[in-house]
């Protein structure tokens, strides 16, 4: 059983460490950061199978900025929007820019889990 | 308040379009009524001058005949002639029997001293000294004399023409007395209709014939003839006291006589009143027309208006409503975004002490059992805030339309595949009926699903157990018509009116969030549909959802 990697990028720290301690207690390497250019910063070290990405946070890179910038660097990691905000617009850009899914804060737990494994299931990469 | 501005409004229109068209009808009534009038007038004033030109030329005749008369006689005969008092009364005798209508009372000489020296005639005036009269030594001077009606010595009114003869040196006057009864009676032909008279004054004023009416001869008439001016037929229009008369007066030419013909008006009017009263008819009449068009029009233009304002009360009544489900929605928004965060926190800070629960040391506790309950009810009331706010934005969701291609009938299909447990368990019938060939229309089906599952999980709940549902697909005039029927308790009348209004429920306390209809009502009219529904309470309910035919674009 291979273990798989997920990020959580959002602001609200309370949020954030929870998610991590939760999915790191199903048995996921689970990091979280709380900014666009943290996890780039980290994403140059390393990459994950899962990005959980929160769109509206403060600073310079909102979410569909870090978003671009995630799929331009790990064409393989899978992105999953995570947010309060929601409206018709944003989803669909979200979806544009290559998101795996969208997904409405707050989410049931296992709805959350059901969604990483779908995008984990995508994310095989395909060997020529 | 509302009625009583249609109703100044009607009366101001009635006012002035009565106004309007009444006034030119009643001027040009009266233009017409004075024009003829006045043509009337003008016609009666030349038939009374005619009457008294010819008149006084008849009467001027009169007196030159026999004014002639004697002046051939003094030519013709000499003094000593005629002062026989045979020779006189033989001439007397012959003039009247060859002409009875001469008129000639008597016939006198008188000489150059005054003396009537030969007479004949009825009054015995032979040897009167004439010297001192005044109209002796007038014919004297002038030749000829024509006096006005006096009483003389014989005291009793008359006239008389006197005419001078010359014999060799020997001066010596004609004179005869006319019957006043002739002249009279020449003037009485003029008198017509039944108020009309004609008489003779002379230049006093004073009558020389007979008036119709009140007077005598020889009294003052009243009159100044100085107002009818020499040579023309003058007539005029006298208003003083009670009655109005007409008056043409025309001067004899022999004479200074004034033949005068008078009417009464009222005599000569009976036409003009006639003409007046047909006028005053076509006019009122007129106006009547006029009245009741008006009023007739004003009623039907301010029903309208009324009707119009109807319309516009209800347009702007709709949008009122649409503007007041915008400002729900943005503000509803707000509030669920702002919400969604400290919600997803506290649902995972829950699922996480549930995670730690699990482990044993917890197990253990003797209140684990409250503990995992507690979670469990954090966690359940944090769905259900959830299932709100996300509602809310669900209600507030800007729609971008045609996203998919469309098959109606396939979404109703799905929705009740969904509920058909549910209804099953509650013992209500789905019937299914659809129009076998709808055309696939650009809508979002994720929506069109969300609001039918709204409309028939709405109406299972108003049924509750055992009943029937029919659901039915339609094609009218390019449109396309779902209906979902219950045979429910249907809606209370109090309620119709708020049923698609956001927070409104009658569901029990946490079982509906109020939102389903007003999401469905918002969603249905951002792909460009409507959503009415009719209810009869203890009947049942149905709703419509009536949706445009949008084809797809090609692909």
């Amino acid at each position: 059983m291979p273990t798989y990697s997920v990020l959580v990028v959002d602001d609200e720290i309370d949020f954030m460490e929870t998610l991590v301690n939760r999915l790191t207690r199903r048995k996921m390497e689970a990091r979280g950061v709380p900014s666009g250019e943290a996890a780039l910063a980290l994403l140059n070290e390393r990459t994950f199978d899962v990005i959980l990405l929160d769109i509206k946070m403060p600073g310079a890179m909102d979410g569909m900025e870090t978003l671009r910038e995630i799929r331009q660097r790990h064409p393989l990691a899978q992105v999953i929007l995570l947010t309060g905000h929601a409206s018709l617009e944003t989803s669909m850009e979200g979806m544009r820019l290559g998101a795996f899914d969208y997904l409405l804060k707050p989410v049931k737990f296992e709805d959350l889990l059901e969604k990483i494994g779908a995008a984990l299931g995508k994310s095989q990469p395909v060997l020529p | 308040m509302e009625r009583l501005i249609y109703r100044r409004l009607r009366l101001q229109i009635i006012g002035l379009t009565l106004v309007v068209a009444i006034t030119p009808l009643v001027l040009l009534g009266g233009a017409i009524y004075n024009q003829f009038e006045r043509a009337h007038e003008a016609r009666i004033e030349d038939q009374m001058r005619l009457l008294a030109n010819s008149q006084s030329s008849v009467v001027d005749v009169f007196l030159r005949e026999r004014t002639n008369l004697l002046g051939i006689l003094v030519e013709r005969h000499s003094f000593d002639e005629m002062s026989r008092q045979e020779f006189l009364e033989r001439l007397f005798e012959t003039l009247n029997r060859r002409s009875d209508m001469l008129g000639l009372v008597d016939l006198g000489v008188i000489d150059a001293s005054g003396l009537h020296v030969s007479y004949v005639g009825p009054f015995n005036l032979k040897g009167f000294n004439y010297e001192q009269q005044p109209w002796f030594s007038e014919v004297m001077a002038k030749g000829k004399y024509v006096s006005d009606v006096y009483m003389g010595f014989r005291l009793f009114p008359h006239i008389i023409i006197a005419v001078r003869g010359r014999t060799g040196e020997h001066q010596w006057i004609l004179r005869a007395t006319i019957d006043l009864e002739m002249l009279n009676q020449m003037v009485r032909t003029a008198q017509a209709g039944r108020m009309g008279d004609a008489f003779i004054v002379n230049q006093n004023g004073v009558y020389q014939t007979q008036p119709r009416f009140d007077g005598q001869i020889l009294e003052g008439s009243g009159m100044d003839p100085k107002r009818f001016s020499q040579g023309v037929t003058t007539v005029s229009k006298d208003s003083s006291g009670r009655v109005t008369y007409y008056y043409a007066g025309s001067w004899l030419k022999s004479k200074n006589w004034l033949l005068v013909i008078r009417q009464r008006t009222d005599d000569e009017v009976g036409g003009l009143v006639h003409t007046r009263n047909t006028a005053v008819t076509i006019v009122a009449l007129g106006v009547l027309a006029i009245v009741i068009t008006t009023v007739f029009i004003a009623h039907i233009v301010v029903r309208h208006l009324a009707a119009v304002q109807k319309e516009l009360d209800a347009m702007s009544a709709q949008l009122v409503q649409a503007d007041k489900m915008a400002a729900l929605g943005k503000m509803a928004t707000g509030i669920a975004h702002e919400i969604n965060n400290p919600l997803a926190v506290i649902g995972e800070k829950a699922g996480w002490m549930k995670d730690l629960l699990e482990e044993e040391e917890f197990r253990q506790s003797p209140n684990a059992e409250e503990y995992f309950s507690a979670v469990a009810k954090i966690e359940e009331h944090v769905e259900r805030a959830r299932k709100i706010t996300h509602n809310m934005l669900g209600f507030a969701r800007r729609m971008e339309p045609r996203l998919d291609d469309v098959e109606i009938n396939r979404v109703v299909d799905q929705t009740i595949e969904l509920l058909a447990n549910h209804a099953r368990t509650n013992n209500i019938n789905i019937h299914k009926r659809y129009h076998p060939s709808l055309p696939v229309i650009a809508s979002d089906h994720a929506k069109l699903q969300q609001v039918m599952l709204n409309l028939i999980n709405n109406a299972i709940d108003a049924i509750g157990s055992n009943g029937n549902i029919e659901v039915a697909t339609a094609l009218e005039d390019n449109r396309i018509l779902v209906s979902v029927k219950d045979d429910g308790p249907g809606i209370p009348k109090e309620y119709q009116r708020n049923i698609f209004d956001p927070f409104f429920t009658t569901k029990a306390n946490g079982r509906g969030t109020g939102l389903g209809l007003s999401i469905s009502y918002s969603i249905i009219e951002k792909l460009g549909g409507t959503i009415t529904f009719e209810s009869e309470p203890g009947k049942g309910t149905i709703f419509r959802v009536n949706l445009p035919v949008v084809l797809p674009e090609k692909k």
